[in-house]
């Protein structure tokens, strides 16, 4: 392994691999530099499984058109505008070409899942999920003869005057190393594995946070880029969130922890009170805003109730929900305040108007004299045995970040380009995502970038 | 809780898997999974027959060991597959002595069978064992014919009545509602899923044996094996077919139908199983059900001898060597039929089921 690369890619996700891979097929030497043992390799991407792209005309696994506008609409609602239309606006037309070169690379697609038919139009899934991807992608970087390090931890990145001049390596074996490179991708993602970091905004709060991706998202990179003069970008409060089952690990659970069922029922927290309406908006919309909903309420503890005439309405759930033949004995095991979860659930059945219930659209079944109230979907509560999920909020990444351009090059703090330097993925996320989220936008981002930082890194290393 | 420990891990990944579902498009397990909340003996013995081991859903989980939620699909189905033979075996008693010692028991009963028509010809003439014989009949001065049809057609129909009976227990379970009968389409359907190996190819992007890459041949050995078979069955059937109809008998010139059959069959039963033999030798222990290897390696070793020492016969058939050699072919494919109905063979039976299980699924839900 040579001492000096053109390109140096920090991280082993989606966008590290595209950024690899495109600084490869631009003629550059590359290393990634992956911090996790191989098996955790990816970050993130080993729990996704979508990416949105615009596209003109139905494929063979998209059911109809996406154009940009409708991509760059949707983004504006999640983000409510906290968003950079420039940096935006080009990435959404660069991810239409990437849905044919992701292809090149070795991705293979295939329709949406069962249980996402909402996604079937806007999304397109990888066939076998977010490892095979990520297999993919690692098998053509090793075959284009890209280098890569498992187990390698960054300790310290040399920048002089906002140009990379090498990193500092612990190896497991061999001990500490430089390695240096004319051009560095930083696509190391997020600090959402970083609980003391998460605390400096969260408080203690943040003990009681699930991270839903590896422990090696600890944002060391990102820290260590702030530290040297990078710009920062977006709310370090800011992240996806969604309400996962309590019983999860803390790390790593991935997808199959999260819960579907909030609109078949409502959600209390510790002192049986609900707390939002849980029949707003069609459920993927509002997926990733319970997460955060969970994390304001005391313990950041709550629980879905719903009553056994739903419980094939939604995904079959990796743990079984808990059970009680009365309201009584469900809050017992759930060891809530009984005669306040009764009262909770008399008041919310008596608030129930008759409607046509239809999950699929925003029907008519509403409450009414309750607050907060419960504005689709609402049905009563009444079928026995009583069921429930308890949720706390599970973390998939973090949006604070490091500002760049369209050409993925990093900004710094006082408002020039850096040299040499680019990013691509979670890391900059938060130049698109100042809030919210859409489903398989963090594919996007990571993609898009990771290829444009590749290239223009490829590009600066060769002149 | 079901009545088995490999059940209840299957019954915990199936639960597992039916939360994520990002595997669906790699076969047809996880769609069939996906039509279930809960998995009862049958539905996991149909899914673990459904599955064929190409090793992708492993490759691709992001919860496979060493994640602490420890999905091995393709292990656990290996088992549970190996011990639905074992469940649905008739009768029953035979069933797990072969599993354990299944490359001993055909061995054993191959060359007792081979010993036993060689000593039946040597007693009644030891200068015909060793002599020269040519033309029509030939192979008949070793063991008249009729001997030998009654000795391979009782081994033949027992097998088939073996296999019948398993095959009724093993539809009776896995089918709701019970006791449903296949319908054509279904059928067709389940021959051009086998037929091809439809789903041994990981969802398109390839299998995986002995590590994380694609590039695994079993497919084209498998293709081998089981289309040589076929040509060999085709052969004996047309080879049957001229002795009572025609009144011709064996040994048939090079260039007649049954010699043509046999002998394309026999280089397809001697390449597909030392592939197969070899690709299990290679195979990822992290995905192999290590207790069923003696059933494995037997069912694979009396394919290969019977096309060994088929083709030996058809070389050296006019020479001395032709009566221990037919004795020893003989030998070979008797034990191959009787071992039939408790050995690998079965998979072929139960997997067929499966796929004609699921094609009825998906018509019933389409």
């Amino acid at each position: 392994m040579s001492s000096k690369y053109d390109v140096l890619v920090i991280g082993g996700g989606n966008a590290a691999l595209c950024a690899a891979i495109s600084a490869r097929r631009g003629g550059a030497s590359v290393l990634v530099l992956e911090g996790a043992p191989k098996f955790y390799r990816g970050g993130n991407t080993r729990h996704t499984r979508n990416m949105r792209c615009a596209h003109d005309a139905a494929t063979e696994i998209l059911t109809g058109p996406y154009t940009e506008e409708e991509f760059w609409e949707d983004l504006l609602r999640v983000t409510g505008g906290q968003t950079d239309e420039v940096l935006a606006r080009h990435m959404i037309r660069e991810s239409k070409d990437i849905l044919n070169w992701i292809v090149e690379q070795g991705v293979r697609w295939q329709p949406s899942l069962g249980g996402t038919l909402s996604l079937g139009r806007t999304n397109s899934f990888f066939l076998g999920g977010g490892r095979a991807m990520l297999n993919a992608l690692y098998l053509t970087a090793e075959r284009l003869g890209v280098d890569v390090e498992y187990d390698a931890e960054v300790t310290d990145l040399v920048i002089e005057d906002g140009m990379f001049l090498a990193a500092r390596l612990k190896r497991p074996i061999r001990g500490e190393t430089e390695i240096r490179a004319t051009s560095l991708v930083a696509a190391a993602g997020g600090f959402e594995a970083n609980i003391e970091w998460l605390k400096q905004y969260w408080g203690e709060a943040a003990d009681n946070f699930l991270i839903r991706g590896t422990p090696y998202n600890r944002g060391s990179i990102l820290k260590m880029l702030l530290d040297k003069g990078v710009q920062e970008v977006g709310d370090p409060t800011q992240c996806h969130a969604v309400a996962i089952d309590a019983r999860a690990p803390k790390f790593d659970g991935g997808i199959i922890t999260r819960h579907d069922s909030v609109v078949f029922g409502i959600v209390v927290n510790k002192q049986a009170q609900r707390f939002y309406d849980e029949g707003e908006d069609i459920w993927p919309k509002r997926y990733a805003i319970w997460g955060r909903l969970v994390a304001a309420q005391p313990d950041q503890i709550a629980y879905i109730i719903f009553d056994s005439s739903v419980v094939t309405s939604f995904m079959p759930t990796l743990f079984p929900p808990i059970a009680g033949q009365t309201i009584a004995e469900l809050a017992g095991k759930l060891e809530l305040d009984p005669a306040a979860l009764e009262k909770t659930i008399t008041e919310f059945n008596a608030a129930v108007r008759p409607g046509t219930f239809d999950h699929t659209i925003l029907d008519d079944c509403v409450t009414e004299g309750i607050s907060p109230p419960k504005t689709h979907w609402a049905r009563k509560i009444e079928a026995a045995p009583y069921l429930a999920y308890p949720v706390r909020p599970g973390i998939t990444f973090t949006y604070l970040g490091t500002r760049v351009n369209k050409e993925a090059r990093m900004q710094m703090a006082d408002g020039r380009p850096s040299a040499n330097m680019f990013a691509a993925g979670e890391i900059m996320a938060g130049n698109v995502l100042g809030k919210g989220y859409a489903a398989g936008m963090g594919m996007t981002i990571g993609s898009v970038f990771g290829r444009i930082a590749g290239r223009e890194a490829a590009k600066h290393a060769r002149n | 809780m079901h009545g088995t420990r490999i059940l209840d891990e299957a019954d915990r990944l199936m639960t597992v898997c039916n939360s994520c579902r990002y595997c669906e498009g790699l076969c047809a397990v996880f769609p069939a999974m996906e039509m279930r909340r809960s998995f009862s003996d049958g539905d996991l013995n149909y899914l673990a027959n459904l599955c064929h081991s190409c090793g992708a859903c492993y490759v691709d989980c992001q919860f496979s060991p060493p994640h602490e939620f420890n999905v091995n699909v393709p292990k656990t189905l290996a088992i549970a597959r190996a011990e639905s033979y074992a469940a649905y075996a008739w009768p029953g008693a035979l069933s797990g002595a072969f599993a354990r010692n299944g490359l001993v028991i055909s061995i054993v009963a191959a060359l007792s069978m081979a010993a036993f028509i060689l000593g039946f010809a040597a007693l009644n003439d030891r200068s015909v064992l060793f002599g020269v014989h040519t033309g029509p009949g030939a192979f008949y001065k070793l063991m008249p014919h009729n001997a030998m049809a009654a000795l391979f057609s009782a081994a033949f129909l027992y097998a088939v009545l073996a296999l019948v009976m398993s095959v009724r227990a093993f539809w009776r379970d896995i089918g709701t509602p019970i006791g449903g009968r296949p319908d054509g389409g279904s059928i067709f359907q389940a021959i051009r899923d086998a037929g091809e190996l439809r789903y041994l190819h990981g969802g398109g992007v390839g299998c995986y044996n002995e590590d994380d890459k694609p590039t695994d041949r079993r497919k084209f050995y498998h293709h081998l094996t089981f289309y040589g078979f076929l040509l060999c069955f085709a052969a004996t059937s047309v080879a049957t077919l001229y002795h009572y109809l025609l009144a011709r008998e064996a040994p048939y010139p090079w260039w007649d139908l049954p010699v043509v059959l046999g002998t394309l069959g026999g280089i397809g039963l001697i390449i597909g199983p030392v592939g197969l033999f070899l690709a299990k030798m290679k195979r990822d222990p992290a995905l192999l059900d290590e207790f069923s290897y003696g059933m494995d390696v037997g069912f694979i070793a009396m394919l290969f001898l019977t096309g060994l020492t088929g083709m030996a016969l058809l070389v050296l058939r006019e020479t001395a060597a032709m009566g221990p050699l037919l004795a020893l072919h003989l030998g070979a494919v008797f034990a191959l039929f009787i071992t039939m109905p408790y050995g690998k063979f079965v998979h072929g039976i139960y997997r067929f089921a499966a796929l004609v299980r699921y094609a009825q699924e998906r018509r019933t839900a389409a």
